[in-house]
């Protein structure tokens, strides 16, 4: 079977597509935890992520100046996950607690202009041009290749796509251990299930607010960062333009199910990729101009036909 | 005198501008202070507005369809209904779809029209966008309107090309601010009838009350659909207004959902949602605020320029939109937070009619 249409279709298809929804999936987590312990679509979500990648080339370019040398993506994230924490705890403080009890359409009104907001802070201090975030040509992982060569099956993966993969994967599992071990998990379980019961239990709701901000905002960053070593470049725009997907994954997956959103991300980061695949013929399926299409007509599909999501999210 | 006539000029230009925004801050709030749809694809159905009315008024062009060359009056009609076809399309799908749910739905729906707009070359000249569209009254001055009916009835070619000579090159912009204020007014009226009306009235009972609505007997589904129908129509006659008004639309940047969708939004908070009257006047405050903070900017970066000699003030420059576009986001969370409901808050028609 690892013929021609093997190595084409996993190399070029698949493993682009596991990355996109890796990165997709982090960034819904996020997504779907405000939506499921705050009750409303944060639509600023896209852009800690985007500002967590600005901040983050920031810090490597600050690396080469002191250190003389590149350090790699992801340690030079670290101090970025940090600000973006503490931007989202005081967007939270400033912005969104005043409208705890008030309508929820008043929150999302004001999550949609903070989302403005950051975007259009970033590109005051950053610009609005398109920045290179890691220069060079991606060459495929040597081991792998190698490993999977003496199987006869050529693995051509570059090592960024190597970390994005088992970066996600460390991620998820620590976020597991979390909401099942912990006792801020089980809070966290517990407000997006009922807040008036979890209140009753003397939870205590802003805490268990304060620690989405964390996990979300350490999400988005990470997602961002993936996005960046992926791509190679960043822009003000790539917040806005993964948003849906992110939303789509949400959704997909089911409000307030973490799984389902890492689920949903993994369907819609697939479905993008193999959207362009020849199935049927010589040409692709879906012009690749369409390609950020096929989040929004799922995510529209699955909003007409099942808003519950896969693993039967809420529905508000 | 040159500078006066230059400042009445900018300033019809801010009214133009001004009111294609009160119309979109109009159909706006007949979707979210009416019926409390809330819909962010305004983007996507202006897009639909402007390109429908290009594409059919435009002289006959190799780049994209058609270029029908159409009267102008035809392309609005047409900008208008093709609005509302799509958007009734949209509208029974997803208007069951909740609040936070219909904004997603909307984005999602305007990025794909946006999409297409980019991508059927053939059909739309794609990222490289449709220019020479005809603006009204300008457009007479161009031959193949002069030169066939109905303005060649009253004179032939040389004539018409000698009166259009005579005028001042600036002798539309007056009459095109006019014919925007006027479609504003009318849409006003229209609009204002409407919310007195009993119809009016209903959607008011379905925006606050919709289990209570429906338990009365309305037909709540149906209510919303025509609101989301008529709002967005409106947002597809702005859309052609704004192609007359730029002459020149291309899907991304013409649309920027910053500058079409949110822009509007804080329009219609601060204005007051649910009041035609405040919709208008949040679309010009706002569209005031915004261009008046453009001169104050590029003032206030010539005289860093002139402190700091030698400084690259270029970048300063490049910037400055952004930061105007932070102040707008930070003004509607001032808006959301100390006046919620805008200036002009909605006023509830008496019982007994107004």
């Amino acid at each position: 079977m690892w013929d021609s249409f093997g190595f084409e279709f996993v190399n070029y298809y698949f493993v682009p597509g596991l990355v996109l929804g890796c990165i997709y999936a982090l960034g819904a987590i996020g997504i779907t935890l405000t939506f499921g312990i705050l009750r409303f679509a944060n639509f600023a979500h896209g852009e800690i992520m985007m500002t967590g990648a600005f901040l983050t080339w920031t810090f490597l370019e600050l690396s080469k100046l002191i250190f003389g040398f590149y350090f790699h993506p992801l340690i030079a994230c670290i101090p970025s996950i940090f600000i973006a924490i503490a931007i989202a705890l005081s967007v939270d403080r400033f912005f969104y607690k005043p409208f705890r009890d008030s309508p929820t359409i008043m929150i999302v009104m004001a999550s949609f202009g903070m989302m403005l907001i950051i975007r259009s802070l970033v590109q005051v201090i950053w610009g609005p041009n398109q920045i290179t975030f890691v220069k060079g040509i991606a060459k495929p992982n040597g081991i792998l290749r190698d490993l999977s060569g003496s199987f006869d099956m050529m693995l051509l993966v570059p090592s960024k796509h190597v970390f994005i993969i088992l970066g996600t994967v460390i991620i998820m599992l620590a976020f597991n251990y979390m909401l099942t071990k912990t006792r801020i998990g089980k809070a966290m379980r517990a407000v997006s299930d009922s807040p008036d019961l979890a209140k009753v239990t003397g939870i205590d709701v802003e805490q268990v607010i304060r620690a989405t901000w964390y996990v979300g905002g350490f999400c988005a960053v990470m997602a961002g960062v993936f996005m960046a070593m992926d791509t190679q470049f960043i822009m003000s725009t790539m917040g806005f333009r993964m948003l849906l997907p992110m939303f789509a994954a949400a959704i997909l997956g089911g409000i307030g199910r973490p799984f389902g959103a890492v689920l949903g991300g993994l369907v819609i980061g697939f479905a993008e990729e193999l959207s362009a695949y020849p199935w049927f013929g010589n040409g692709p399926l879906l012009s690749p101009g369409y390609k950020s299409g096929v989040a929004f007509s799922i995510l529209v599909v699955m909003l007409i036909f099942r808003p519950s999501g896969i693993l039967k999210g809420r529905v508000f | 005198m040159d500078a006066l006539i230059g400042y009445f000029l900018y300033f019809l230009s801010l009214l133009s501008v001004g009111g294609i925004y009160a119309l979109l801050a109009l159909g706006l709030n007949v979707n979210w202070g009416f019926a409390g749809l809330f819909n962010a694809g305004i983007a996507g159905f202006a897009a639909v507005g402007a390109y429908t009315f290009s594409l059919l008024t435009t002289a006959e062009s190799t780049f994209h369809y058609g270029g029908l060359g159409l009267p102008v009056v035809i392309g609005e009609i047409a900008a208008f209904l093709i609005a509302g076809i799509i958007a009734a399309v949209i509208g029974i799908i997803c208007i069951r779809l909740r609040a936070d749910y219909l904004a997603i739905a909307t984005i999602g729906i305007a990025e794909i029209i946006k999409l297409i707009f980019k991508n059927e070359v053939e059909l739309t000249n794609g990222p490289r966008g449709i220019s020479k569209i005809p603006r009204t009254w300008e457009h007479f001055s161009e031959a193949r309107y002069f030169s066939s009916q109905p303005l060649s009835w009253f004179g032939d070619s040389q004539s018409w090309q000698a009166f259009f000579d005579s005028l001042v090159n600036w002798w539309w912009q007056p009459l095109f601010a006019m014919t925007i204020l006027f479609f504003v007014f009318v849409v006003y009226i229209m609009l204002e009838k409407a919310r007195l009306s009993p119809w009016g009235r209903m959607m008011t009972a379905i925006r606050e009350n919709e289990v209570a609505a429906r338990a009365a007997g309305k037909n709540v589904t149906k209510r919303r659909v025509e609101a989301f129908i008529i709002g967005t129509m409106i947002m597809g006659l702005a859309g052609a207004l704004l192609a007359q008004h730029l002459r020149f639309i291309e899907p991304t940047h013409t649309f920027d959902p910053s500058k079409m969708t949110f822009l509007v939004w804080v329009m219609l908070i601060a204005g007051g949602s649910g009041n035609n009257r405040g919709a208008i006047f949040g679309a010009f405050l706002i569209w005031f605020v915004w261009s008046a903070s453009e001169l104050f900017l590029n003032g206030f970066i010539d005289i860093i320029g002139n402190i700091f000699n030698g400084m690259d003030i270029s970048m300063l420059k490049n910037r400055s939109g952004y930061l105007r576009m932070l102040l707008i986001g930070l003004v509607l969370q001032f808006v959301l937070q100390k006046y919620p409901k805008g200036i002009l808050p909605e006023r509830r028609p008496a019982a007994s009619g107004e």
